[in-house]
């Protein structure tokens, strides 16, 4: 491959998140404009792998967010093209991109995640769900949060500090997805780990200036103040850090990943999910720890695209 | 170190400090897409329109006045125009002269600047609800107390706006004015009733009141029946803002003010200050599509295609939706409006319905106080025919589906599936359920 590969972002999309993604490969596509690349930026609909096809692309830079282009969808279609493209492989994707699963995982690879209970709408169509919701409470405890199983940007998330708050909470989330994961609400230390080519990056702490990091806080400038690196001690850092690598390993996450954790009081990480193709605009959290690292921002779409190339499927 | 994301944040007014993201702003990147039906914006068909015509007079306004086309103009707004403009008002039954018009950039300019003359913060306006998104906006970016009177199918309960005046009054405060849309309002899709007009001027005589009338829909009866204007009933208590953008394109941007001598002098002020003068090639167009065009033949188009479409609306509603969804019928305009059971909520229901290629605007952003969790806006002028019927059939199926998963969920007895056909008001107007209570604001082609 020439010095200068040929680039396509993968942006927008039909997903719920087609905004932030926007904003997201915008933001890629100016920086390694910038930084001398041939880069296009390809609003992804039926026509993409027609114009990937003919494009003559060396490779792609994902900034999709949300189904089709996080879950994997994009990513086996981008496997079968032979096209490098950064970021997850499709399995790892998939993986991660459903929190129920990802979850069972990353206990499993032994890292402390929250109690939790899903509901999907066949478990009430099919099988009488309502009748066990009631449980819910009783066996989580309150407050509870109650988000989509899958997708990102806190589309659909809720927190109910009453048991009558469930079923609307429930029913809102299944607006987002085929499932409801409810989980005990930790109260805590929020805090995001980036991981760029398997090197946690300095945590950013999260703190709302409202009462929670929703959608709002997430993508209103000034709305949340973050601390890079985030005020915990020593021995919370370095087990936010072991956390958020070992689900990484666990899920096979790869090139930039984030994982977004809760620090109880005594200092210990719970993780609530791994992002594979973290947001990258202005307020996103993943450019902010690369920052802190000393990667600005065009160094670290660089490196998105070198990964791509060193970790191309063919090989 | 603390990031700061946004260093300004000090600096800001109160008017700007608590804007916000919003997930429905979010999710109206997609409704554009062509693969979803919209039934979102508030758009006109300008595929009706004559566009070899508008071309050729433009070209001549270019060619023939071209130095004063692209020139300043003054604050008030061209003169010819707003000879033409009293023209157009006076079909609609509204009397006004020249002098007392003021040339804005659309009619939310004029909703805009109407605002800024008479509010200040926490100050009490008066409207329907749900009333016109853009008027929510522009009182809301001047800190009005917007307090909200609820409709039914002849429009504002005015027996109600008698009630809330009488609280006001007990308060110690009056509203500043009341907004209203007499003719198919948007989004109700309902007109004030002859008897409620009257009763609404005798309102303002009696409590002293300020009306501001919305016309941008007078001229789209279907049967091309005009309804009483306020303007002729008490002139003196009556400001008045139309568009061109229902009757010709929004893409000319051109509204106006008509309002008594004393406030028009005031809001010309106010005007030039934001903006200095309406853009005179605009202007132009406008002028000579009134003067050199049947633009009475346009409006008479998009009537009968709206009424076409209305119809085509309305049957598919009759044939596809569940019986506890209730909907408004509208006899012109380009809106339904839609109520649901109160366990669903239709900003989380967006989600869904984009999923599922169908899109239409939740209906709390035509409220200031977060009610209409449980509505929602059609419009039924911009998609095609077939393409209403596909919508209408995806939406029904999306909310089929969804009150399925509220049965299942909540059990089949429970009130948040009650049925709302037998409600008096056109909505409950109830507070919702989820935690997306966000404002789409105007913008997105929501209009």
């Amino acid at each position: 491959m020439s010095t200068s590969p040929h680039v396509a972002v993968l942006t927008g999309g039909m997903s719920l998140e087609r905004e932030v993604s926007l904003r997201s490969g915008t933001r890629i596509a100016t920086a390694l404009t910038e930084g001398g690349l041939a880069v296009e930026r390809i609003d992804v609909d039926r026509d993409l792998v027609a114009r990937l096809g003919a494009g003559g692309y060396d490779l792609a830079v994902l900034a999709l967010h949300g189904a089709a282009g996080e879950d994997g969808t994009v990513q086996s279609v981008l496997d079968l093209l032979g096209l490098p493209f950064s970021g997850s492989d499709a399995l790892a994707s998939a993986l991660a991109w459903n929190k129920p699963i990802a979850q069972g995982v990353y206990a499993a690879a032994g890292v402390r995640v929250p109690d939790r209970i899903v509901l999907s709408q066949l478990a009430f169509r099919e099988l009488g769900a309502s009748a066990v919701v009631d449980r819910v409470a009783e066996t989580l405890g309150l407050p509870l949060v109650v988000k989509p199983s899958t997708g990102g940007s806190s589309l659909g998330l809720s927190v109910v500090t009453t048991a009558a708050e469930l079923p609307a909470a429930i029913v809102a989330a299944l607006s987002y997805a085929e499932a409801a994961l409810i989980e005990r609400f930790v109260p805590g230390t929020e805090v995001a780990v980036t991981v760029l080519d398997g090197r946690a990056l300095p945590a950013v702490e999260i703190v709302p200036k409202g009462d929670r990091y929703d959608f709002a806080a997430r993508y209103t400038a000034g709305r949340t103040d973050f601390h890079v690196p985030a005020r915990l001690d020593d021995a919370a850092a370095a087990a936010c850090e072991a956390a958020a690598l070992a689900a990484g390993a666990a899920a096979g996450a790869r090139h930039l990943y984030r994982a977004d954790l809760i620090v109880d009081a005594d200092g210990a990480p719970w993780l609530l999910e791994i992002d594979t193709c973290p947001g990258m605009t202005e307020t996103s959290l993943a450019p902010m720890a690369a920052e802190a690292a000393g990667v600005a921002f065009p160094d670290l779409c660089r490196t998105l695209v070198d990964l791509a190339v060193r970790d191309r499927a063919a090989a | 170190m603390r990031l700061d994301t946004d260093p300004y944040l000090s600096r800001y007014a109160d008017r700007a400090r608590d804007l916000a993201a919003s997930e429905i702003r979010a999710l109206f990147a997609v409704v554009n897409r062509p693969e979803i039906v919209s039934f979102a914006g508030g758009m006109p068909d300008t595929a009706a329109m004559d566009l070899g015509a508008v071309a050729e007079l433009t070209a001549e306004v270019v060619r023939d006045h071209g130095h004063t086309a692209l020139q300043y103009g003054g604050g008030q707004g061209r003169e010819e125009l707003r000879e033409q403009l009293v023209e157009v008002m006076a079909r609609g039954g509204a009397p006004a002269t020249p002098d007392e018009l003021l040339v804005t950039v659309g009619g939310q300019q004029g909703l805009e600047l109407v605002a800024k003359c008479f509010v200040d913060p926490g100050d009490v306006v008066l409207a329907e609800g749900p009333t016109y998104v853009g008027g929510v906006g522009a009182l809301s970016s001047h800190q009005a107390d917007l307090r909200h009177v609820p409709m039914d199918a002849e429009g504002m309960r005015t027996d109600l706006l008698e009630e809330a005046l009488a609280v006001l009054k007990r308060e110690g405060r009056r509203a500043k004015y009341v907004y209203t849309i007499p003719n198919h309002q948007n989004p109700g899709g309902v007109s004030l009733s002859e008897e409620r007009r009257v009763h609404l001027a005798e309102l303002a005589e009696e409590h002293d009141l300020l009306l501001l009338e919305d016309g941008a829909y007078s001229l789209l009866d279907f049967e091309g029946h005009v309804g009483m204007s306020l303007r002729s009933l008490v002139p003196d208590r009556v400001v008045y803002v139309g568009t061109m953008s229902k009757t010709f394109a929004p893409g000319v941007r051109t509204g106006w003010i008509a309002a008594p001598t004393p406030v028009r002098e005031r809001l010309v002020v106010l005007r030039e200050a934001a903006d200095l003068c309406p853009g005179n090639l605009t202007q132009l167009v406008v002028e000579r599509w009134l003067t050199t065009q049947p633009w009475e033949a346009q409006v008479k188009e998009y009537r009968a295609l709206y009424a076409e479409k209305a119809r085509t609306m309305l049957d598919a509603l009759e044939a596809e939706m569940p019986a506890e969804v209730a909907w408004t019928r509208p006899s012109g305009g380009m809106f339904v409006w839609l109520t649901v059971p109160r366990g669903i909520d239709t900003s989380a229901l967006l989600a869904k319905a984009i999923v599922n290629r169908v899109a239409y605007v939740p209906g709390r952003g035509f409220f200031g106080d977060g009610q209409g969790g449980d509505a929602l806006r059609l419009c039924f002028s911009y998609a095609s025919v077939e393409r209403i019927r596909e919508g209408v059939g995806r939406l029904a199926e999306l909310l089929q589906g969804e009150l399925a998963l509220l049965r299942d969920v909540f059990g089949a007895d429970a009130p948040e599936l009650a049925g709302r056909r037998d409600e008096p008001g056109i909505t409950g107007g109830g507070q919702g359920g989820g935690g997306t209570s966000r404002d789409p604001g105007p913008g997105w082609g929501v209009a």
